[in-house]
Formats: C-alpha cells, sequence, structure tokens
C-alpha cells in the first residue's frame, strides 16, 4: 500500500514541479504577439481551406499583420472580409476583381456519347483508370461524378445531367476543385466574364463531333467574328480572355455548335 | 574509446529508424525535400540529446531513488513533452533565428516516438548519465543520416518513370525497405 502511495506522490511531485516551471518559465519567455494579428485572424472566416496560399488562417493573419499580404488576400471571405480588415489595419482596401470556377465542358448525358457502360465507383479519379480513360467517349469532358464537388466546401457544385454545374453565387473561389479534377476542366475566371468556351477538347473537329454534339470543332469562326481580338484557337480549342472581351457577342451568335455562353 | 564506439553505434549500426524502425512518422512525412528533412533532423539532434540528458537525470535521481523503476515510460513521457514545450518557449523569446528554422518541426517532435524509445532503451540498457546522453546524440545523428539520405532519394523518384501504382508512398516505403537492407551491412562494423 505504502508502495502505491510513494508512487503516487513521486509522480504527482514530478507533474507539479515541471507544471510549476512551465507556468514560470511561460511567464518569463512570454512573447508580445501583434494585437493586429489577432483582429485579423478573428475577422478571417476559419475555414482553414489554404485557398489564400498559406497553410491555414492563422498563417494568413500573420502576413496580413506584417503587411506581406495585401487585406483582400482571402479568397473566400471577399470584399466583405476585406473591408473589415482594411479598418483593422487602416489602409485603403483596393478594389480586386472577384473570381468564379468555371468548368470547360457541356457535353451533358443527351449530347455526349458514352463508349460502354461504367459501373464502377462514383468517383473521377478511379473512372479515368478505365479504358478510354472512363465511359465517356470525349476523353477530356467532365465525366460528372462529383469529385470536384466532394471537396468543394461551399456547396457551390452541383452534377446535373452528368456535368459539373458551378453556382457562381455560392462559389469563393478556393480553387480546390481545380487541383481536384483529373482531366483540368475547371478554372478560375472573373464573376462578370460572360462569354466562356464551355469546351476543353483538343481532338479535331472530326473527332469531337463522332464524341459530343457540344464540343468546339476549332472551326475558328468566333476568333475571325471577334472585333476586340480576345480569342485565340489553340490546338483546336477556342479561347477567350476575359481581359480583352467586350461581351459584344459576336461569337455566341456565329458559334456554329452553340458553345459558347 | 567506448565512447565513439557507442555513437558510431548508435548512429550506424543501431539506426533509431532503419534497425529499431522508431520514429517512422516524420521519416516518411518530413523527407519530401532535403531541405526539411535537414531541419527536421537539427531538431531530432537538439531535442533528443538533452531529452536523453534530462530522462537518465530523472531516472537516476528520482525513481530509481524511491523504487519506481516501473513508471519509467509514464513520467519519461511527462518529462519530455515538458521539456520540449521549454525550449520552445526558450528558443521563441532568446533565439528567434533557431525558432523560425526549425519551424513546425519542434513541436512535432513531442509526438516522435524515437525520442521517448531512446530515453527508455537507455535506461534498459543500464547506460549512465554520459553514456545516456552520448547515446542519445548518436541515435539522433543516426535518424538524420537517414531521414537527409531518402529525401535526396525521393527528389530524384519526383523525376523517374515510376509505375503508376507505385506512385506515392508505396514507392517510399520500398526505398526505405532497401536502405534498412544496406544499414544492415553496418552490423559487421563493431
Amino acid at each position: 500500500m505504502t508502495g502505491i502511495l510513494i508512487a503516487v506522490a513521486v509522480v504527482a511531485g514530478v507533474g507539479i514541479v515541471i507544471g510549476i516551471l512551465l507556468g514560470v518559465a511561460g511567464e518569463k519567455f512570454k512573447v508580445e504577439v501583434d494585437e493586429k494579428e489577432i483582429a485579423v485572424r478573428e475577422l478571417l472566416p476559419g475555414n482553414n481551406c489554404g485557398g489564400c496560399g498559406y497553410p491555414g488562417c492563422d498563417g494568413l493573419a500573420a502576413a496580413i499583420a506584417k503587411g506581406e499580404m495585401p487585406p483582400s488576400a482571402c479568397p473566400v471571405g471577399g470584399e466583405a472580409v476585406a473591408a473589415r480588415i482594411s479598418e483593422v489595419m487602416g489602409v485603403e482596401n483596393a478594389e480586386n476583381t472577384r473570381y468564379v470556377a468555371f468548368v470547360k465542358c457541356a457535353g451533358d448525358c443527351d449530347k455526349a456519347k458514352d463508349v460502354y457502360e461504367y459501373v464502377g465507383p462514383k468517383d473521377c479519379k478511379l473512372a479515368q483508370n478505365n479504358p478510354n480513360n472512363g465511359p465517356k467517349a470525349c476523353t477530356y469532358g467532365c465525366t460528372g461524378y462529383g469529385s470536384c464537388k466532394a471537396v468543394c466546401e461551399f456547396g457551390a457544385i452541383d452534377i446535373i445531367d452528368g456535368i459539373a454545374v458551378i453556382n457562381k453565387e455560392k462559389c469563393k473561389a478556393c480553387g480546390k476543385c481545380v487541383t481536384e479534377c483529373p482531366r483540368h476542366l475547371i478554372e478560375l475566371v472573373p464573376y462578370d466574364a460572360e462569354r466562356l468556351v464551355r469546351c476543353n477538347s483538343h481532338d479535331k473537329g472530326l473527332q469531337v463531333k463522332a464524341a459530343c454534339s457540344a464540343g468546339c470543332i476549332g472551326c475558328t469562326l468566333c476568333a475571325r467574328n471577334c472585333e476586340a481580338g480576345a480569342i485565340t484557337i489553340d490546338r483546336n480549342l477556342a479561347h477567350i480572355d476575359p481581359e480583352k472581351c467586350t461581351n459584344c457577342g459576336a461569337c455566341k451568335a456565329k458559334c456554329p455548335v452553340k458553345i459558347i455562353s | 574509446m567506448n565512447i565513439l564506439l557507442l555513437a558510431i553505434g548508435a548512429a550506424l549500426v543501431n539506426n533509431v529508424i532503419l534497425s529499431q524502425f522508431l520514429g517512422l512518422c516524420p521519416f516518411l512525412g518530413v523527407s519530401k525535400s532535403v531541405n526539411t528533412a535537414t531541419g527536421m533532423g537539427a531538431a531530432v539532434v537538439f531535442v533528443m540529446t538533452i531529452a536523453s540528458f534530462v530522462t537518465s537525470v530523472v531516472y537516476y535521481g528520482i525513481l530509481r531513488r524511491f523504487g519506481l523503476e516501473y513508471l519509467n515510460t509514464i513520467v519519461f513521457i511527462l518529462v519530455i513533452a515538458a521539456l520540449v514545450q521549454f525550449v520552445e518557449m526558450f528558443l521563441k523569446k532568446k533565439v528567434k533565428s533557431l525558432y523560425e528554422s526549425l519551424g513546425v518541426y519542434l513541436p512535432l517532435i513531442t509526438t516522435n516516438c524515437a525520442v521517448l524509445g531512446i530515453a527508455l532503451s537507455n535506461v534498459q540498457s543500464g547506460y549512465g548519465i554520459l553514456e545516456s546522453t552520448i547515446n542519445g546524440c548518436g541515435s539522433a545523428v543516426g535518424f538524420t543520416i537517414a531521414i537527409v539520405i531518402l529525401a535526396g532519394i525521393r527528389e530524384r523518384l519526383e523525376h523517374s518513370p515510376i509505375p503508376e501504382s507505385f506512385k506515392g508512398t508505396p514507392i517510399v516505403l520500398i526505398t526505405s525497405g532497401l536502405m534498412a537492407i544496406a544499414f544492415f551491412g553496418f552490423s559487421g562494423l563493431i
């Protein structure tokens, strides 16, 4: 019995001594944390999504407090958070463009053909390991198994008719879906960019036609009719530069496969 | 001479990772680049040397005196966790540059079983305070050697054509298995 008591006393004693030492050391070696850093951290959303490039909201808060990053560095918080952080930091909030994710595919169940019946797990990356990189005839388009939907923390992605569709209002442009998509179909575009090419296929016109009725055949009609010179054709695929685009709509009117929004 | 043999034995022959299989988590987790691996290694050398010294002082000064050798595991966990905490506080205040270069690896070491493992094997082998410290330092150097070598190999693997199913962790595990076999060759050294 005394053995047990001694053991308890010794371990408790060691614990208490260590506790006191750490407590004293904690006071003695206290490091002043920037008050701004705490205030900024409280304003940030706290999802720790990593969209800003820092490991978490704490990292970004430290960087903003030090002035290494602008107050608008959090893509999730958007303008509201940026404005309040600017107040804390006492700097002008520069206007910055809001971005949203965009899926470069319009080949839904009606338009895109399947080459076989797929019964495997509903995961884009796993489906990618099958023949022809999945059942879809087009090897560039959205497979629609929702890997992007699964990583979206804001519920901004829905799978409608077999393709991923972004809800522009809910999207915070954190970029997680962009890295998740095995076919690199998703890109971040300015919120107000209206004219976008909803296809990702670099195949030649004939092959595109065979696989999907909503594919860019690389006919260059849009590029020739664009007065602003915003459209380039790279390997049989049109691309619109949102910086130059004037939203005139000439490309949309001319597109023979109606894939420019 | 004995001390030298002990240090070399701890670093190479009884390598903490490759022949005792302790501390595998940071070995696989922090070996993506040589820079971070070196940082982790430095932090481990630092902590393991101090921890070996302190735990053996605690063992001989307190536990043995009261005949409580069987409590060594729980007391060592307590002492090591507190020690890492203290070292972190001290460095943050006094040696800011070292604190920043060790970064996140310092608190990570609290949960590194190699530190506790070496502290326990020190007392089990009956090493005195000086021998324990040497053994701790040697083992930590062995840890650093192993993790830096693996990081170097992994940097090259990044650009190698690896079969799809071996990409990522599998090839790292195979590599570390081959390294363990290679280190087995040191067993004839002493």
